[in-house]
């Protein structure tokens, strides 16, 4: 484990470092753009087309049409960035939020009521196994 | 002179916001929530700040890729509630006050800390959130703003001591302004949560309790806390928590706590929500 990334064994988590950024700078500066009314209606008009404008990868570019954020964020997307395609969908946070685990909306949702995730088990990936 | 009275910590959860700006507040589900927030209501109704420096974090509103700052402190006459892909919320601008705000950075920059000074930008639900929560929805906010905008999104953000030692010296600096005002900080973000991958959903009560309790006197061992233990022990998102140390660095070694709320889950998240008066 690098020591200038102390976050690796952490399981089912990817902190959005350096390196990340650079990966998802593109992803996230389109997400950006959907701040603008104007900019959602072009998006949701035609995605593709709009994503084409994008310097992103093929890869970036597919992951936002299948909306899947666990991809995204693998590709470097941030969550603060990301939930602006969640917003333009009209979906909450949570439901952007609970499509990266391996519960349905409803069961994350009721999870959170129950208290959430808890921390015992999940802090170490050698726990996990 | 100006003085420094009371710090006041919240969480920022968008949601809240838009049950407030719904009018759903006293519904049975969010009750428990929004009645946490019903003594400091009427606690700063009296108190009456003046100016209000109120520590947050821009969630890619202000600053995107293209620019991001560790501290950044608005100077402007006023910054309007941003567009966050879902339309504006409907809350008043929020007032600057650009004496007092270049007062502080002049002189905490010259206290070594290296802020940025944004005199143009859209605050979020991070900045306004905490205000909704303290003064309802009123025509205009009763206070002006400073926003201190502290980076916690690209890893790694500035450490707790940092944060501890940025509140000192902004209390410095408004101790030293030649003005007769009422001056309160908040510390704003957390709890405990995680907004992506598997572990999504994580809340540590236990942390955020111990948290909460050691932020009133032994807040040099919470400064002391790594940005990857945060994340480890409190969700990703959990590192917010270090907002709360600039908060407790700007007050006197002697605070009262005078109220204090949390509650599972607000979405995603654990909400905290203290009160402190400084103490001689």
């Amino acid at each position: 484990m690098s020591s200038q990334q102390p976050y690796q064994d952490i399981p089912g988590t990817t902190v959005f470092d350096s390196s990340q950024a650079r990966k998802g700078y593109h992803l996230n500066q389109f997400c950006m753009s959907l701040m603008k009314a104007q900019n959602r209606q072009a998006f949701k008009a035609d995605e593709a087309g709009y994503l084409a404008h994008w310097p992103m990868s093929d890869e970036q570019r597919q992951a936002v049409l299948d909306r899947d954020y666990t991809r995204m964020i693998a590709l470097g997307g941030n969550i603060y960035y990301l939930v602006k395609i969640s917003a333009t969908d009209g979906l909450s946070v949570a439901a952007a939020v609970s499509s990266m685990t391996d519960m349905s909306s409803e069961e994350y949702l009721q999870m959170m009521k129950n208290g959430g995730r808890p921390v015992t088990g999940n802090r170490y990936i050698q726990e996990k196994k | 002179m100006a003085r420094i009275s009371a710090g006041v910590a919240t969480s920022h959860v968008p949601l809240l916001g838009r049950i407030i700006d719904i009018n759903q507040t006293d519904s049975d589900e969010w009750r428990p929530v929004f009645s946490g927030y019903d003594f400091t209501r009427r606690w700063i109704a009296e108190q009456k700040p003046d100016v209000v420096i109120l520590v947050y974090n821009d969630h890619a509103t202000a600053f995107d890729m293209k620019i991001i700052p560790t501290f950044a402190i608005g100077c402007g006459p006023e910054f309007q509630p941003a567009d966050e892909g879902f339309g504006a919320r409907p809350v008043p601008t929020v007032q600057g006050a650009p004496d007092l705000a270049s007062h502080i950075a002049q002189s905490v920059i010259q206290q070594d800390f290296d802020l940025t000074i944004v005199n143009e930008m859209d605050v979020d639900h991070g900045l306004t959130v905490p205000l909704s929560l303290m003064f309802g929805q009123p025509q205009a906010w009763p206070c002006k703003v400073i926003p201190l905008a502290v980076n916690v999104v690209l890893y790694p953000g500035p450490s707790g001591q940092r944060c501890l030692n940025l509140g000192r010296a902004i209390r410095q600096a408004v101790e030293s302004f030649d003005a007769d005002l009422n001056v309160q900080i908040w510390g704003t973000g957390g709890l405990s949560h995680q907004l992506l991958g598997e572990r999504a959903g994580l809340i540590n009560q236990q942390w955020d309790l111990a948290f909460m309790d050691k932020l009133k006197d032994d807040y040099a061992q919470l400064a002391s806390i790594p940005q990857s233990e945060y994340i480890r022990e409190s969700g990703t998102e959990g590192c917010e928590m270090v907002m709360w140390l600039v908060m407790r660095g700007a007050l006197n070694a002697r605070v009262e706590e005078i109220h204090r709320h949390y509650h599972v889950p607000v979405s995603n998240t654990a909400l905290g929500h203290l009160v402190y008066e400084n103490r001689d």
